[in-house]
């Protein structure tokens, strides 16, 4: 759908096996995947379904930056970052982010300040498709509709 | 000048449309813009206090002077992932 470089938008299954594959060289002694995937329950509420948005230019733009960022932070041999968009079933992929590097230590910072600033910085959405029929856009900080209780905000988000 | 501005997720819903304009001064800041938004489509009311812009595909402060022809967004906090 959307591509440069070391990131991608994709409306299909993300082949994570893949992607893990295209981080994996000969100078890489770790290599390190994160699967962010569709959860059931949410501060006790059920999920049928998520849908993904994007700004799709500048989710690439930002993707793209944060790949620098951690180029620059770690001594990474490979780094991919890849996000589905449109409907997802439970248990669905939504984000693969796979790293190597000489050694462990350095792909598992990175994979995680990768996802981490992601989430934060990305212009990515996802709208929860409730099981008792409603739906509802997620906006992390925002105090309108049926905010997440108090401390679980993170619970949330992911 | 009139601006353009994509809106993304509850912003576009609470809006009605994907894509709306808003006629601002010619030294107009993104802070005008998004206080013209709101003003123009008061639906967006509810989530004004944490609307983002974004000018040309970057995070941009509400002090930031707008040109013309730059490329306006305009969306609610993010959650990808």
């Amino acid at each position: 759908m959307s591509e440069s470089g070391m990131v991608r938008l994709t409306r299909e299954e993300i082949d994570h096996a893949a992607l893990l594959e295209e981080v994996r060289t000969h100078q890489a002694g770790a290599a390190v995947l994160f699967l962010g995937t569709v959860r059931e329950m949410t501060n006790g509420r059920q999920t049928i379904a998520l849908d993904y948005d994007a700004y799709p230019e500048m989710a690439i733009a930002k993707m793209q930056s944060l790949c620098d960022e951690v180029l620059e932070r770690f001594p990474l041999t490979g780094v991919r970052v890849e996000h589905r968009l449109g409907r997802l079933e439970l248990g669905d992929v939504s984000i693969a982010v796979a790293v190597s590097s000489p050694h462990r230590a350095a792909a598992f910072d990175a994979g995680r300040m990768l996802i981490d600033r992601l989430k934060e910085e990305v212009p990515i959405w996802k709208k929860e498709n409730w099981a008792d029929g409603t739906t509802e856009w997620v906006h992390p900080g925002t105090t309108e509709s049926a905010p997440p209780k108090v401390g679980q905000r993170e619970d949330s988000r992911s | 000048m009139n601006v353009s501005v994509q809106l993304f997720a509850r912003a576009r819903d609470l809006a009605g449309s994907e894509r709306v304009s808003v006629d601002v001064p010619d030294d107009a800041t993104v802070g005008d813009v998004r206080a013209a938004l709101v003003r123009e489509y008061p639906a967006l009311e509810p989530i004004a206090s944490s609307l983002l812009v974004a000018v040309d595909a970057d995070y941009a402060t509400d002090s930031k002077r707008l040109e013309q022809g730059q490329v306006v967004a305009c969306f609610p906090p993010v959650s990808g992932g």
